[in-house]
Protein backbone atom coordinates (compact mmCIF):
# COMPACT_ATOMS: atom_id res chain seq x y z
CA UNK A 1 0.00 0.00 0.00
CA UNK A 2 1.16 3.51 -0.79
CA UNK A 3 -0.11 6.32 1.41
CA UNK A 4 0.67 10.03 1.12
CA UNK A 5 -0.50 12.52 3.74
CA UNK A 6 -0.14 16.30 3.63
CA UNK A 7 2.72 16.27 1.13
CA UNK A 8 3.98 19.69 0.06
CA UNK A 9 6.43 19.95 -2.82
CA UNK A 10 7.97 23.24 -3.84
CA UNK A 11 10.11 23.42 -6.96
CA UNK A 12 10.87 26.38 -9.18
CA UNK A 13 7.81 26.77 -11.38
CA UNK A 14 5.12 25.19 -9.28
CA UNK A 15 4.03 24.13 -5.85
CA UNK A 16 1.92 21.20 -4.72
CA UNK A 17 0.29 21.63 -1.33
CA UNK A 18 -1.21 19.12 1.04
CA UNK A 19 -1.29 16.21 -1.39
CA UNK A 20 -2.88 13.09 0.05
CA UNK A 21 -3.99 9.80 -1.50
CA UNK A 22 -3.60 6.10 -1.10
CA UNK A 23 -3.16 3.11 -3.38
CA UNK A 24 -4.49 -0.11 -1.91
CA UNK A 25 -2.37 -3.19 -1.35
CA UNK A 26 -1.93 -5.05 -4.63
CA UNK A 27 -3.89 -2.44 -6.62
CA UNK A 28 -2.88 -0.97 -9.98
CA UNK A 29 -3.51 2.77 -9.86
CA UNK A 30 -2.95 5.44 -12.48
CA UNK A 31 -2.23 9.06 -11.65
CA UNK A 32 -3.32 11.30 -14.47
CA UNK A 33 -2.67 14.95 -15.09
CA UNK A 34 -1.37 17.36 -17.69
CA UNK A 35 2.33 17.50 -18.51
CA UNK A 36 4.41 19.59 -16.13
CA UNK A 37 1.96 19.58 -13.22
CA UNK A 38 4.25 17.71 -10.81
CA UNK A 39 3.42 14.03 -11.35
CA UNK A 40 7.07 13.05 -11.61
CA UNK A 41 7.87 15.07 -8.47
CA UNK A 42 5.27 13.06 -6.56
CA UNK A 43 6.91 9.79 -7.68
CA UNK A 44 10.32 11.14 -6.69
CA UNK A 45 9.02 12.02 -3.25
CA UNK A 46 7.59 8.52 -2.83
CA UNK A 47 10.86 6.81 -3.76
CA UNK A 48 12.91 9.26 -1.70
CA UNK A 49 15.09 11.02 -4.26
CA UNK A 50 13.22 14.29 -3.65
CA UNK A 51 12.56 15.67 -0.18
CA UNK A 52 9.06 17.06 0.37
CA UNK A 53 8.72 20.37 2.27
CA UNK A 54 6.09 18.73 4.49
CA UNK A 55 4.05 15.57 4.86
CA UNK A 56 4.43 11.83 5.27
CA UNK A 57 4.95 8.87 2.94
CA UNK A 58 4.01 5.37 4.10
CA UNK A 59 4.63 2.07 2.35
CA UNK A 60 2.59 -0.91 3.60
CA UNK A 61 1.74 1.07 6.72
CA UNK A 62 5.35 1.92 7.56
CA UNK A 63 6.36 5.60 7.65
CA UNK A 64 9.33 5.82 5.25
CA UNK A 65 9.55 9.64 5.00
CA UNK A 66 12.92 9.70 6.75
CA UNK A 67 14.25 6.49 5.19
CA UNK A 68 16.91 6.49 2.48
CA UNK A 69 15.70 5.71 -1.08
CA UNK A 70 17.41 2.32 -1.02
CA UNK A 71 15.69 1.28 2.21
CA UNK A 72 12.14 1.89 1.00
CA UNK A 73 11.76 -1.21 -1.15
CA UNK A 74 10.45 0.69 -4.15
CA UNK A 75 10.96 -0.22 -7.79
CA UNK A 76 11.04 2.99 -9.82
CA UNK A 77 10.90 3.15 -13.62
CA UNK A 78 11.65 6.74 -14.69
CA UNK A 79 10.25 8.20 -17.87
CA UNK A 80 13.44 8.03 -19.94
CA UNK A 81 14.47 4.67 -18.48
CA UNK A 82 17.68 6.23 -17.09
CA UNK A 83 19.55 2.98 -17.72
CA UNK A 84 23.14 2.69 -16.52
CA UNK A 85 25.14 3.57 -19.68
CA UNK A 86 28.21 1.43 -19.03
CA UNK A 87 26.46 -1.75 -17.82
CA UNK A 88 25.08 -4.64 -19.84
CA UNK A 89 21.37 -5.32 -19.59
CA UNK A 90 22.16 -8.40 -17.50
CA UNK A 91 24.18 -6.35 -14.99
CA UNK A 92 21.48 -3.69 -14.77
CA UNK A 93 18.86 -6.28 -13.86
CA UNK A 94 21.23 -8.02 -11.44
CA UNK A 95 22.22 -4.67 -9.85
CA UNK A 96 19.71 -4.62 -6.99
CA UNK A 97 20.08 -8.38 -6.43
CA UNK A 98 23.86 -8.22 -6.15
CA UNK A 99 23.62 -5.27 -3.75
CA UNK A 100 21.45 -7.52 -1.58
CA UNK A 101 24.03 -10.30 -1.90
CA UNK A 102 21.60 -12.88 -3.23
CA UNK A 103 23.34 -16.12 -4.13
CA UNK A 104 24.11 -16.67 -7.80
CA UNK A 105 21.43 -19.32 -8.31
CA UNK A 106 18.68 -17.13 -6.92
CA UNK A 107 19.86 -14.22 -9.08
CA UNK A 108 19.91 -16.41 -12.18
CA UNK A 109 16.41 -17.76 -11.50
CA UNK A 110 15.01 -14.25 -11.12
CA UNK A 111 16.89 -13.07 -14.21
CA UNK A 112 15.50 -15.97 -16.28
CA UNK A 113 12.04 -15.34 -14.92
CA UNK A 114 12.09 -11.62 -15.78
CA UNK A 115 13.78 -12.13 -19.17
CA UNK A 116 10.93 -14.38 -20.17
CA UNK A 117 8.20 -12.17 -18.74
CA UNK A 118 9.60 -8.99 -20.33
CA UNK A 119 10.97 -10.69 -23.48
CA UNK A 120 14.46 -9.25 -23.07
CA UNK A 121 16.44 -12.51 -23.13
CA UNK A 122 18.09 -11.59 -26.44
CA UNK A 123 19.25 -8.21 -25.05
CA UNK A 124 21.09 -9.42 -21.92
CA UNK A 125 24.59 -8.98 -23.32
CA UNK A 126 23.95 -5.56 -24.82
CA UNK A 127 24.55 -2.14 -23.36
CA UNK A 128 21.76 0.47 -23.38
CA UNK A 129 23.17 2.41 -26.33
CA UNK A 130 21.09 1.56 -29.39
CA UNK A 131 18.12 -0.05 -27.60
CA UNK A 132 14.71 1.08 -28.83
CA UNK A 133 12.38 3.05 -26.59
CA UNK A 134 10.31 -0.04 -25.86
CA UNK A 135 13.37 -2.17 -25.11
CA UNK A 136 14.71 0.49 -22.76
CA UNK A 137 11.44 0.56 -20.87
CA UNK A 138 11.34 -3.23 -20.56
CA UNK A 139 14.91 -3.33 -19.26
CA UNK A 140 14.16 -0.51 -16.79
CA UNK A 141 11.09 -2.45 -15.68
CA UNK A 142 13.17 -5.59 -15.16
CA UNK A 143 15.77 -3.66 -13.21
CA UNK A 144 13.07 -2.20 -10.95
CA UNK A 145 11.23 -5.51 -10.39
CA UNK A 146 14.28 -7.72 -9.84
CA UNK A 147 14.53 -7.41 -6.06
CA UNK A 148 10.79 -8.00 -5.38
CA UNK A 149 10.07 -4.41 -4.33
CA UNK A 150 7.04 -3.68 -2.16
CA UNK A 151 5.64 -1.21 -4.68
CA UNK A 152 6.28 -0.31 -8.30
CA UNK A 153 6.29 3.28 -9.61
CA UNK A 154 6.01 3.85 -13.37
CA UNK A 155 6.58 7.30 -14.85
CA UNK A 156 4.88 7.55 -18.26
CA UNK A 157 6.22 4.16 -19.38
CA UNK A 158 4.48 4.39 -22.76
CA UNK A 159 5.40 7.93 -23.77
CA UNK A 160 8.65 7.02 -25.55
CA UNK A 161 7.09 4.12 -27.44
CA UNK A 162 5.68 4.24 -30.95
CA UNK A 163 2.01 3.63 -31.59
CA UNK A 164 2.55 0.11 -32.98
CA UNK A 165 4.25 -1.31 -29.88
CA UNK A 166 2.14 0.62 -27.36
CA UNK A 167 -0.58 -2.04 -27.40
CA UNK A 168 2.00 -4.75 -26.76
CA UNK A 169 3.43 -2.77 -23.86
CA UNK A 170 -0.03 -2.35 -22.31
CA UNK A 171 -0.52 -6.13 -22.57
CA UNK A 172 2.91 -6.60 -21.01
CA UNK A 173 2.06 -4.32 -18.09
CA UNK A 174 -1.12 -6.34 -17.54
CA UNK A 175 0.93 -9.55 -17.50
CA UNK A 176 3.36 -7.99 -15.02
CA UNK A 177 0.42 -7.05 -12.81
CA UNK A 178 -0.86 -10.64 -12.87
CA UNK A 179 2.57 -12.27 -12.51
CA UNK A 180 3.99 -10.05 -9.78
CA UNK A 181 0.83 -8.92 -7.99
CA UNK A 182 2.67 -5.80 -6.89
CA UNK A 183 1.09 -2.53 -5.74
CA UNK A 184 1.64 -0.19 -8.68
CA UNK A 185 1.34 3.56 -9.25
CA UNK A 186 1.47 4.43 -12.94
CA UNK A 187 1.75 8.09 -13.92
CA UNK A 188 0.37 9.08 -17.31
CA UNK A 189 -1.17 11.96 -19.20
CA UNK A 190 -3.24 9.66 -21.41
CA UNK A 191 -6.73 8.78 -20.31
CA UNK A 192 -6.94 5.84 -22.73
CA UNK A 193 -3.87 4.34 -21.08
CA UNK A 194 -5.46 4.87 -17.69
CA UNK A 195 -8.71 3.22 -18.82
CA UNK A 196 -6.88 0.24 -20.31
CA UNK A 197 -4.88 -0.51 -17.18
CA UNK A 198 -6.17 0.97 -14.00
CA UNK A 199 -8.12 -0.57 -11.22
CA UNK A 200 -7.93 2.73 -9.42
CA UNK A 201 -7.74 6.08 -11.21
CA UNK A 202 -6.35 9.20 -9.58
CA UNK A 203 -6.23 12.62 -11.12
CA UNK A 204 -3.94 15.55 -10.30
CA UNK A 205 -5.78 18.78 -10.98
CA UNK A 206 -5.39 22.29 -9.57
CA UNK A 207 -2.68 21.03 -7.23
CA UNK A 208 -4.91 18.36 -5.67
CA UNK A 209 -5.12 14.62 -6.15
CA UNK A 210 -8.69 13.42 -6.52
CA UNK A 211 -10.11 9.96 -6.99
CA UNK A 212 -11.33 9.76 -10.57
CA UNK A 213 -12.54 6.15 -10.47
CA UNK A 214 -16.11 7.24 -9.90
CA UNK A 215 -16.16 9.54 -12.94
CA UNK B 1 -4.06 33.75 -46.78
CA UNK B 2 -4.95 31.04 -49.29
CA UNK B 3 -2.28 29.19 -51.14
CA UNK B 4 -2.08 30.71 -54.61
CA UNK B 5 -1.48 27.91 -57.06
CA UNK B 6 -1.15 30.20 -60.03
CA UNK B 7 1.60 32.33 -58.45
CA UNK B 8 3.69 30.07 -56.24
CA UNK B 9 6.21 31.72 -53.89
CA UNK B 10 9.67 32.01 -55.47
CA UNK B 11 11.83 29.04 -54.63
CA UNK B 12 14.27 29.74 -51.84
CA UNK B 13 17.86 29.43 -52.92
CA UNK B 14 20.30 28.51 -50.17
CA UNK B 15 23.73 29.96 -50.56
CA UNK B 16 26.62 27.49 -50.89
CA UNK B 17 28.49 26.52 -47.73
CA UNK B 18 31.91 27.13 -49.25
CA UNK B 19 32.38 30.78 -48.09
CA UNK B 20 31.38 29.95 -44.52
CA UNK B 21 33.52 26.81 -44.22
CA UNK B 22 36.35 28.53 -46.07
CA UNK B 23 36.36 31.40 -43.56
CA UNK B 24 36.35 28.96 -40.61
CA UNK B 25 39.25 27.01 -42.07
CA UNK B 26 41.20 30.19 -42.87
CA UNK B 27 40.92 31.53 -39.32
CA UNK B 28 41.83 28.12 -37.87
CA UNK B 29 44.81 27.76 -40.15
CA UNK B 30 46.32 31.04 -38.91
CA UNK B 31 46.79 29.55 -35.48
CA UNK B 32 47.92 26.13 -36.68
CA UNK B 33 50.41 27.88 -38.98
CA UNK B 34 51.80 29.90 -36.06
CA UNK B 35 52.46 26.74 -34.05
CA UNK B 36 54.01 24.89 -36.98
CA UNK B 37 56.12 27.93 -37.92
CA UNK B 38 57.51 28.10 -34.38
CA UNK B 39 58.51 24.44 -34.51
CA UNK B 40 60.02 24.80 -37.98
CA UNK B 41 62.04 27.81 -36.82
CA UNK B 42 63.25 25.77 -33.82
CA UNK B 43 64.21 22.88 -36.05
CA UNK B 44 66.13 25.11 -38.44
CA UNK B 45 67.99 26.77 -35.58
CA UNK B 46 69.37 23.53 -34.25
CA UNK B 47 70.72 20.37 -35.84
CA UNK B 48 70.45 16.62 -35.44
CA UNK B 49 73.98 16.76 -34.08
CA UNK B 50 73.02 19.24 -31.36
CA UNK B 51 70.04 17.09 -30.39
CA UNK B 52 72.29 14.02 -30.31
CA UNK B 53 74.76 15.93 -28.12
CA UNK B 54 71.95 16.94 -25.80
CA UNK B 55 70.75 13.33 -25.57
CA UNK B 56 74.27 12.21 -24.68
CA UNK B 57 74.69 14.86 -21.99
CA UNK B 58 74.26 13.14 -18.58
CA UNK B 59 72.66 16.31 -17.18
CA UNK B 60 70.01 16.32 -19.90
CA UNK B 61 69.46 12.58 -19.57
CA UNK B 62 68.85 13.03 -15.86
CA UNK B 63 66.54 15.93 -16.64
CA UNK B 64 64.50 13.85 -19.12
CA UNK B 65 64.15 11.02 -16.59
CA UNK B 66 63.17 13.35 -13.76
CA UNK B 67 60.65 15.14 -16.00
CA UNK B 68 58.97 11.86 -16.95
CA UNK B 69 58.78 10.70 -13.33
CA UNK B 70 57.66 13.98 -11.73
CA UNK B 71 55.10 14.80 -14.44
CA UNK B 72 53.55 11.36 -14.10
CA UNK B 73 53.38 11.57 -10.29
CA UNK B 74 51.97 15.10 -10.48
CA UNK B 75 49.37 14.04 -13.08
CA UNK B 76 48.27 10.99 -11.05
CA UNK B 77 47.96 13.13 -7.91
CA UNK B 78 46.05 15.77 -9.88
CA UNK B 79 43.46 13.28 -11.16
CA UNK B 80 43.27 11.81 -7.66
CA UNK B 81 42.11 15.14 -6.18
CA UNK B 82 40.25 16.29 -9.30
CA UNK B 83 37.79 13.37 -9.29
CA UNK B 84 36.30 13.99 -5.81
CA UNK B 85 36.37 17.79 -6.19
CA UNK B 86 34.83 17.63 -9.67
CA UNK B 87 32.13 15.22 -8.47
CA UNK B 88 31.24 17.29 -5.40
CA UNK B 89 31.16 20.57 -7.33
CA UNK B 90 29.04 19.02 -10.07
CA UNK B 91 26.51 17.08 -7.97
CA UNK B 92 25.95 19.14 -4.82
CA UNK B 93 25.00 22.70 -4.03
CA UNK B 94 26.16 24.06 -0.72
CA UNK B 95 26.82 27.32 1.05
CA UNK B 96 30.09 28.89 -0.08
CA UNK B 97 30.24 26.92 -3.33
CA UNK B 98 31.00 30.07 -5.36
CA UNK B 99 33.89 30.89 -3.03
CA UNK B 100 35.35 27.37 -3.36
CA UNK B 101 34.93 27.63 -7.12
CA UNK B 102 36.95 30.85 -7.17
CA UNK B 103 39.63 29.40 -4.87
CA UNK B 104 40.02 26.47 -7.27
CA UNK B 105 40.81 28.92 -10.07
CA UNK B 106 43.54 30.76 -8.17
CA UNK B 107 46.42 28.52 -9.34
CA UNK B 108 45.27 29.11 -12.93
CA UNK B 109 45.07 32.88 -12.53
CA UNK B 110 48.18 33.50 -10.43
CA UNK B 111 51.44 34.27 -12.22
CA UNK B 112 53.59 31.10 -11.99
CA UNK B 113 56.26 33.06 -10.11
CA UNK B 114 53.76 33.90 -7.39
CA UNK B 115 52.79 30.23 -7.04
CA UNK B 116 56.48 29.44 -6.48
CA UNK B 117 56.99 32.23 -3.95
CA UNK B 118 53.80 31.22 -2.11
CA UNK B 119 54.97 27.59 -1.86
CA UNK B 120 58.40 28.70 -0.67
CA UNK B 121 56.90 30.97 1.99
CA UNK B 122 54.41 28.28 3.05
CA UNK B 123 57.20 25.80 3.72
CA UNK B 124 59.07 28.38 5.82
CA UNK B 125 56.15 28.64 8.29
CA UNK B 126 56.24 26.37 11.39
CA UNK B 127 53.67 23.86 10.00
CA UNK B 128 55.55 23.87 6.70
CA UNK B 129 58.90 23.21 8.39
CA UNK B 130 57.30 20.46 10.44
CA UNK B 131 55.91 18.82 7.29
CA UNK B 132 59.34 19.15 5.68
CA UNK B 133 60.86 17.30 8.65
CA UNK B 134 58.21 14.58 8.67
CA UNK B 135 58.73 14.04 4.94
CA UNK B 136 62.49 13.84 5.44
CA UNK B 137 62.18 11.07 8.03
CA UNK B 138 59.59 9.29 5.88
CA UNK B 139 61.94 9.29 2.88
CA UNK B 140 64.74 8.10 5.14
CA UNK B 141 62.65 5.21 6.38
CA UNK B 142 61.79 4.27 2.79
CA UNK B 143 65.48 4.29 1.84
CA UNK B 144 65.54 7.51 -0.23
CA UNK B 145 68.37 9.04 1.81
CA UNK B 146 69.18 11.62 -0.83
CA UNK B 147 65.81 13.36 -0.49
CA UNK B 148 66.20 15.66 2.50
CA UNK B 149 62.73 17.14 2.85
CA UNK B 150 60.60 19.02 0.35
CA UNK B 151 61.95 22.51 -0.40
CA UNK B 152 64.78 22.53 -2.99
CA UNK B 153 64.38 18.76 -3.36
CA UNK B 154 62.59 16.53 -5.89
CA UNK B 155 59.30 16.61 -3.93
CA UNK B 156 59.26 20.39 -4.45
CA UNK B 157 59.30 19.79 -8.21
CA UNK B 158 56.29 17.47 -7.95
CA UNK B 159 54.45 19.80 -5.58
CA UNK B 160 55.06 22.83 -7.80
CA UNK B 161 53.81 20.92 -10.86
CA UNK B 162 50.86 19.46 -8.95
CA UNK B 163 49.70 22.82 -7.55
CA UNK B 164 49.02 24.21 -11.01
CA UNK B 165 48.22 20.98 -12.90
CA UNK B 166 45.55 19.92 -10.37
CA UNK B 167 43.59 23.13 -11.00
CA UNK B 168 43.34 22.25 -14.69
CA UNK B 169 42.48 18.62 -13.94
CA UNK B 170 39.77 19.76 -11.51
CA UNK B 171 38.14 21.98 -14.13
CA UNK B 172 38.20 19.09 -16.60
CA UNK B 173 36.62 16.64 -14.15
CA UNK B 174 33.94 19.14 -13.16
CA UNK B 175 32.92 19.49 -16.81
CA UNK B 176 33.10 15.70 -17.24
CA UNK B 177 30.70 15.08 -14.34
CA UNK B 178 28.45 17.97 -15.46
CA UNK B 179 28.02 16.16 -18.76
CA UNK B 180 27.06 12.87 -17.08
CA UNK B 181 23.31 12.57 -16.42
CA UNK B 182 22.84 12.30 -12.63
CA UNK B 183 19.52 10.45 -12.95
CA UNK B 184 20.94 6.92 -13.30
CA UNK B 185 22.83 7.50 -10.03
CA UNK B 186 19.58 8.45 -8.31
CA UNK B 187 17.87 5.38 -9.75
CA UNK B 188 20.72 3.25 -8.39
CA UNK B 189 19.96 4.72 -4.97
CA UNK B 190 16.32 3.63 -5.18
CA UNK B 191 17.59 0.13 -5.98
CA UNK B 192 19.51 -0.03 -2.70
CA UNK B 193 22.81 1.69 -3.46
CA UNK B 194 24.37 4.34 -1.23
CA UNK B 195 26.16 7.38 -2.60
CA UNK B 196 29.47 5.50 -2.66
CA UNK B 197 28.13 2.63 -4.77
CA UNK B 198 26.26 4.97 -7.12
CA UNK B 199 29.49 6.92 -7.59
CA UNK B 200 31.81 3.97 -8.09
CA UNK B 201 29.54 1.79 -10.23
CA UNK B 202 27.52 4.32 -12.20
CA UNK B 203 29.28 7.71 -12.36
CA UNK B 204 32.97 6.77 -12.32
CA UNK B 205 32.86 4.27 -15.23
CA UNK B 206 31.24 7.01 -17.32
CA UNK B 207 33.92 9.52 -16.29
CA UNK B 208 36.70 7.41 -17.80
CA UNK B 209 37.21 9.66 -20.82
CA UNK B 210 37.13 12.74 -18.60
CA UNK B 211 39.77 11.18 -16.37
CA UNK B 212 41.99 10.48 -19.36
CA UNK B 213 41.56 14.05 -20.54
CA UNK B 214 42.32 15.39 -17.04
CA UNK B 215 45.43 13.20 -16.79
CA UNK B 216 46.69 14.31 -20.20
CA UNK B 217 46.10 17.97 -19.48
CA UNK B 218 47.74 17.74 -16.05
CA UNK B 219 50.74 15.88 -17.47
CA UNK B 220 51.24 18.45 -20.21
CA UNK B 221 50.85 21.34 -17.75
CA UNK B 222 53.38 19.71 -15.43
CA UNK B 223 55.92 19.29 -18.25
CA UNK B 224 55.64 22.97 -19.14
CA UNK B 225 55.84 24.17 -15.54
CA UNK B 226 58.85 26.35 -14.89
CA UNK B 227 58.34 29.42 -12.64
CA UNK B 228 57.26 27.63 -9.46
CA UNK B 229 59.98 24.99 -9.94
CA UNK B 230 62.67 27.63 -10.38
CA UNK B 231 61.75 29.30 -7.10
CA UNK B 232 60.57 26.39 -4.94
CA UNK B 233 62.82 23.56 -6.15
CA UNK B 234 65.82 25.45 -7.49
CA UNK B 235 67.85 24.57 -10.57
CA UNK B 236 70.46 22.19 -9.22
CA UNK B 237 71.93 19.95 -11.92
CA UNK B 238 71.45 16.22 -11.37
CA UNK B 239 69.08 17.00 -8.51
CA UNK B 240 66.04 19.16 -9.33
CA UNK B 241 66.65 19.80 -13.02
CA UNK B 242 63.68 19.05 -15.25
CA UNK B 243 63.43 19.79 -18.98
CA UNK B 244 62.03 23.30 -18.60
CA UNK B 245 64.90 24.04 -16.19
CA UNK B 246 67.40 22.60 -18.68
CA UNK B 247 66.18 24.97 -21.38
CA UNK B 248 66.55 27.88 -18.95
CA UNK B 249 70.04 26.80 -17.82
CA UNK B 250 71.30 26.35 -21.38
CA UNK B 251 69.75 29.64 -22.45
CA UNK B 252 71.20 31.56 -19.49
CA UNK B 253 74.72 30.37 -20.32
CA UNK B 254 74.24 31.64 -23.85
CA UNK B 255 74.07 28.22 -25.52
CA UNK B 256 70.93 28.93 -27.49
CA UNK B 257 71.46 26.06 -29.92
CA UNK B 258 71.54 23.59 -27.03
CA UNK B 259 68.51 25.30 -25.45
CA UNK B 260 66.56 24.87 -28.68
CA UNK B 261 67.74 21.25 -28.97
CA UNK B 262 66.36 20.50 -25.49
CA UNK B 263 63.14 22.28 -26.46
CA UNK B 264 62.80 19.97 -29.46
CA UNK B 265 63.32 16.94 -27.22
CA UNK B 266 60.60 18.32 -24.96
CA UNK B 267 58.17 18.73 -27.87
CA UNK B 268 58.87 15.19 -29.10
CA UNK B 269 58.48 13.73 -25.61
CA UNK B 270 55.20 15.57 -25.02
CA UNK B 271 53.76 14.44 -28.34
CA UNK B 272 54.69 10.79 -27.76
CA UNK B 273 53.26 10.71 -24.24
CA UNK B 274 50.06 12.58 -25.16
CA UNK B 275 49.46 10.36 -28.20
CA UNK B 276 50.03 7.21 -26.13
CA UNK B 277 47.68 8.41 -23.39
CA UNK B 278 44.98 9.20 -25.91
CA UNK B 279 45.44 5.86 -27.60
CA UNK B 280 45.06 4.02 -24.30
CA UNK B 281 42.38 6.28 -22.85
CA UNK B 282 40.11 7.13 -25.76
CA UNK B 283 40.64 4.21 -28.10
CA UNK B 284 41.95 4.38 -31.63
CA UNK B 285 39.25 6.71 -32.94
CA UNK B 286 40.47 9.60 -30.83
CA UNK B 287 43.92 9.99 -32.33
Amino acid sequence: MIELRGITIRVPGFELRDIGFEVDQGAYATLMGPTGCGKTSILEVICGIRKPQAGRVSINGEDVTKRKPGERGIGYVPQDGALFPTMTVRDQIAFAMSLRRWDKKKQQRRLDDLSELLRIGHLLKRKPHGLSGGEEQRVALGRALAFYPRVLLLDEPLSAIDEATRGQMIDLLKQVREHEGITTLHVTHSSSEARALAGQALRLQNGMVVNASAE
Amino acid sequence: MRHDQANPAPERRVRGDAPFLGAMVAVGLVYVALIVAMLVADASFTSIGAIRDALNDPNIRFSIGLSLITCTIAAVLSVWVAVPIGYLMSRFSFRGKAVIDTVLDIPIVLPPLVVGISLLVLFQTPPGRWLDGVFHSMMNALGFDSIRGITYEVPAVVLAQFTVAAAFATRTMRVAFDQIDPRPERIAMTLGAGHATAFSRIALPQAYRGMTAAFTLAWARALGEFGPILIFAGTTRLKTEVLSTSVYLEFSTGDIEQAVAVSMIMVALAMVVLLLTRLIGFGKGAV
